[in-house]
């Protein structure tokens, strides 16, 4: 195995687990402040272990049992995907034509839900809690989760992978405990545009060797796809911001109001 | 216990569904069809190295152009 692909790995993966992370470390905040910090500690913990668990059990059988070009054309297929529908969106953010991801409204919103939710806050645990900060990393670790066992196991480097994405949680709750609600700082949308075309690199990179094509230089090939899909998002977000500008660019950020417009799905 | 199956069954199938195809079908399809492009080329010329990553990225110009924000009709 290549250095080269060996680095874009690593990078993907800690890169793609610290967006992910400082996401769902908004929720567990929002959770400890509105419901009380031991129910949301727990409900995230448990969260990580679970995910933890689903990385060994499905990761490990499909290091050691699939044939590895079936595996790289399946995981190729689905960081295509995955990398393609991160990258469209971080164009779209990049011309205007969707608002920039905010931690500071999330953490706002789910403080408000978790209030609405009423009743006072126990001693003890609390059931409330204990639940959002658990969805709320599970969901966003779900997708961690899928990066490291398809990035992991088509190089057959899953421990190094699952060690590049415990790194992000680790650096993730470190700088959490010493900022708290600064998460806004946290450069997310920039982050994930690196994540995607990553992703979408990996994914035609994988596709290809699975099938039998031949990239010349062989991983070498790898940092020419990540220059390539840099240049095609730099080209498409000047496109977009000069051939078709979104209306009302300034008010964007703030409000979603065109029909044309999607609104947040499952995907990031 | 077979509601609750048929219940978790369907919050998986749902999860996939909007996990692989949700709000952009569009890149499932490219993804279908540059999977088959790479089988179909011949390995042995250059054919599926340039085709490919051209593939991705038309198919993503296509679907930022179909999100794009538009101006409401007068």
């Amino acid at each position: 195995m290549h250095t080269s692909s060996t680095l874009v790995l690593v990078l993907a993966v800690f890169a793609a687990s610290l967006v992910e992370m400082v996401e769902a470390l908004t929720i567990v905040v929002a959770s400890g402040v509105s419901r009380g910090w031991r129910s949301a500690l727990e409900g995230a913990a448990v969260a990580a272990l679970v995910l933890g668990v689903l990385v060994v059990a499905v990761g490990v059988p499909l290091v050691r049992y699939i044939p590895l070009d079936a595996l790289r054309v399946v995981v190729g297929a689905l960081l295509l995907v995955l990398g393609l529908s991160w990258l469209r969106k971080a164009i779209l953010r990049a011309s205007g034509h969707k608002a920039m991801h905010d931690e500071d409204e999330i953490y706002a919103e789910t403080v408000a839900e978790l209030d609405a939710e009423g009743g006072r806050r126990p001693k003890g645990r609390d059931s409330v809690g204990f639940a959002v900060a658990f969805k709320g990393v599970f969901l966003e670790g779900t997708e961690v989760v899928l990066i490291v066992i398809s990035l992991g196991a088509a190089q057959h480097r899953l421990g190094l992978a699952a060690l590049a994405a415990a790194a992000a949680l680790v650096l993730v709750a470190v700088v959490g405990l010493v900022v708290t609600r600064q998460l806004s700082e946290v450069p997310e949308n920039t982050i994930k545009t690196v994540v995607g075309v990553m992703l979408t690199s990996f994914g035609v990179f994988w596709v290809g060797e699975g099938a039998g094509v031949n990239w010349p230089g062989s991983d070498l090939a790898l940092p020419v796809l990540v220059g390539f899909f840099a240049l095609v998002f730099a080209g498409s977000t000047t496109l977009l911001r000069t051939r078709f500008p979104a209306p009302l660019t300034e008010a964007a950020n703030a409000v979603p109001t065109t029909t044309t417009t999607e609104p947040e799905g499952a995907r990031p | 216990m077979t509601d609750a199956l048929g219940r978790a069954l369907r919050a998986f199938g749902h999860f996939w569904w909007d996990f692989l195809v949700g709000d952009t079908p569009e890149l499932a399809v490219a993804t279908g069809v540059i999977v088959a492009v790479a089988f179909l080329v011949d390995s042995s010329t250059l054919v599926g190295v340039i085709a490919l990553p051209l593939l991705a990225a038309a198919f993503l110009v296509l679907s930022a152009l179909r999100g794009r924000r538009r101006a409401p009709r007068a």
